[in-house]
C-alpha cells in the first residue's frame, strides 16, 4: 500500500496558490445536486479522481474552505515527466492543451464539479443556491494522487467502481476519461442511490453503457425502485456485489466512494469476497457528521 | 489576501473557542481513510519501536494496559476542514513508552496494521504531545476510528494520528508517510495552515 502509490503521488505536484476561478455554466444535475463549470486561468490539468479545494470569504474577512470532487474527464492525460517537487506552484509544462485543447475538447481550463445540496450546509446550500454564473470563488488543486485512475498506468486491469449518491462524481471522471482516450479497459459500475430522481449524470451515463465498449452500469436503490425494477429497494450488499462486480480471482481495481457508511459496508463486503485491502481505494464524503 | 465571495456570508462565528484558519467545528466524529478498515484482535495486536541502530522493542496489548493511563482531553483538527472540541481518550503517554528506548534519531515514521505510515518528528511526540490511546469517549476505541488502538498528536493535522497503530520506527532523516508523499505537509501543523507540501 506504500510502495507503488506512492512513488507515482510524489509526481503530482500540488500547486498550493489560490487561483479566481469564474462560474462558467451551471446546470442542475438532480433535484439536490448541481454542476458548476469554472473557468480558472494557468489550471494545470487534472486527473480522473482529483478534487479541488474551494475558498469563500465572507464581508467580515471569514474563510469557509471545502473539497470537491471533479466530475469531468481528465485534462492531464499523462504523468509529468520532468517532476516538480510537490508543492511547486508553478503549473507543469506537459499539461496537455494548456489553452482549450484537451481531450474532451473543452479546454483545461475548465473545471467541472457537481456539489450536492446538504441541508444546513455552509458552502454547499452557497455553491448550489447562491453562487451565479460570472461570479468569482478561490481554488485550488488539483489535490489527491491516490485515488485516480489514469489510463496510461492502468489500462487492461479491470475496475470496479462503487458509488453512494455522490460518490459517483470522481468515479463518473474515471468514465469519461476512459471514453475521451479511447480505452476499453473492463469496468463495472455499481451505483447506490436512494430514489431513481437522485441519479446524478443520467443521459451522460446511459451513453456511456450504450457505447457498449467494456462497460456496464448497475443502479441499485435504496429507498424506491423505477417501475418494473427486478431487484426491491435496499441498501447494497454482498451479494449484489459478487453478482455486479468482478471476481476477486480477477485482482481489479476498486474504488469506492460515498459516505462513510457506505464506504465502511462496502469495503468491508469487498474484503470479505476475497479482494486485496490495497486494491480497494476508498474516499468518504458527503455530510460530515455521516 | 482572499478575495470576496459575492452573497456569502457563513455560518454564526463559534465564540470562545479557537479555532485553526480554514477549520469549522464539528460535533460528529466524522471517519476518513485510504482504504477498507483492518479488523485487529487485541490478543495478537502488538506495537514495535524501532531505533535507527535496528534495535527493537514492542508491546503486547497486555503490556501496553499495565502501564501509566493517561486520560487526556484534546481538541482535534482534520486537514478536510472539520476540527472537534474536547475529545475525552485514555491511553499512554509516547513519554511513557519511549522513555527507555535510546535513540538520537529526529524523525519518526508511524505505521499501521493495513499499511497506512505517517511521518512525525520526534519533538512532536515527546513532551506530553502524543499517546497510544485504546478508548475514546469511555468506549472501546471503534475500529472505524483506529481501534483497538491509535497514536492521537492532536497538535497536529489528525492524519498524523494514525489510526490501527503497530509500529515506530525512528530515523536520523526525514521519511515521507503516505499521504505526505501524496503532497500533504510533512508537518501538518492546523495552526500554520500547513495542509500541503509547500504551505
Amino acid at each position: 500500500m506504500t510502495e507503488a502509490p506512492v512513488r507515482l503521488g510524489a509526481r503530482y505536484a500540488m500547486p498550493s496558490r489560490w487561483k479566481v476561478a469564474r462560474l462558467a455554466d451551471a446546470w442542475e444535475e438532480s433535484p439536490s445536486a448541481r454542476t458548476l463549470v469554472l473557468e480558472v486561468p494557468g489550471w494545470p490539468g487534472h486527473m480522473a479522481g482529483q478534487h479541488v479545494d474551494l475558498k469563500l470569504t465572507a464581508p467580515d474577512g471569514y474563510t469557509a474552505e471545502r473539497s470537491y470532487s471533479i466530475g469531468g474527464a481528465a485534462t492531464r492525460s499523462s504523468l509529468p515527466d520532468d517532476a516538480t517537487p510537490a508543492g511547486d506552484p508553478a503549473p507543469s509544462a506537459s499539461a496537455v492543451g494548456q489553452d482549450g485543447g484537451g481531450p474532451d475538447g473543452t479546454g483545461v481550463t475548465r473545471v467541472e464539479l457537481t456539489v450536492q445540496r446538504v441541508a444546513g450546509g455552509e458552502v454547499s446550500s452557497y455553491l448550489t443556491d447562491g453562487f451565479s454564473v460570472g461570479d468569482t470563488i478561490e481554488m485550488r488543486g488539483p489535490i489527491g494522487g491516490w485515488f485516480v485512475w489514469s489510463p496510461e498506468r492502468d489500462a487492461g486491469t479491470p475496475v470496479l467502481l462503487a458509488a453512494g449518491g455522490s460518490g459517483l462524481v470522481p468515479l463518473m471522471a474515471m468514465l469519461r476519461t476512459r471514453r475521451d482516450v479511447g480505452d476499453r479497459t473492463p469496468f463495472r459500475l455499481v451505483y447506490s442511490v436512494r430514489r431513481p430522481e437522485d441519479r446524478l449524470y443520467v443521459d451522460d451515463l446511459a451513453r456511456l453503457a450504450a457505447a457498449q465498449d467494456g462497460l456496464d452500469v448497475q443502479v441499485l436503490y435504496t429507498r424506491s425502485t423505477p417501475l418494473g425494477s427486478m431487484r426491491g429497494p435496499g441498501r447494497l450488499e454482498r451479494r449484489d456485489l459478487a453478482a455486479w462486480g468482478w471476481p476477486a480471482e480477477l485482482d481489479p481495481a476498486c474504488f469506492v466512494c460515498g459516505p462513510t457508511g457506505f464506504v465502511e459496508a462496502v469495503a468491508k463486503q469487498l474484503v470479505s469476497l476475497g479482494h486485496d485491502p490495497a486494491r480497494v481505494k476508498t474516499e468518504r464524503f458527503g455530510p460530515a457528521s455521516d | 489576501m482572499s478575495s470576496l465571495t459575492p452573497g456569502f456570508h457563513g455560518r454564526p462565528r463559534p465564540q470562545g473557542v479557537a479555532l485553526p484558519p480554514g477549520q469549522y467545528v464539528e460535533t460528529g466524529f466524522p471517519v476518513l481513510s485510504a482504504g477498507p478498515t483492518p479488523r485487529v484482535d487485541t490478543s495478537t495486536w502488538q506495537l514495535e519501536v524501532t531505533t535507527e541502530t535496528g534495535a527493537t522493542r514492542s508491546w503486547s496489548w497486555a503490556d501496553l494496559m499495565r502501564l501509566p493511563q493517561d486520560e487526556p482531553t484534546v481538541d482535534i483538527h482534520c486537514v478536510t476542514r472539520w476540527s472537534k472540541f474536547g475529545t475525552t481518550w485514555r491511553g499512554v503517554s509516547l513519554d511513557t513508552l519511549l522513555a527507555e528506548v535510546e535513540s538520537t534519531a529526529d524523525f519518526a515514521m508511524v505505521g499501521s496494521y493495513g499499511g497506512y505510515t505517517t511521518n512525525v518528528p520526534v519533538a512532536d511526540l515527546l513532551g506530553g504531545k502524543a499517546w497510544i490511546v485504546h478508548t475514546f469517549d469511555g468506549a472501546p476505541l471503534h475500529p472505524v476510528h483506529g481501534g483497538p488502538a491509535r497514536m492521537i498528536v492532536p497538535h497536529l493535522y489528525f492524519w498524523k494520528s494514525a489510526k490501527w497503530v503497530n509500529s515506530i520506527t525512528l530515523m536520523p532523516m526525514d521519511k515521507q508517510g503516505f499521504w505526505e508523499r501524496l503532497g500533504y505537509h510533512d508537518l501538518g501543523d492546523p495552526w500554520r495552515e500547513q495542509r500541503y507540501q509547500g504551505d
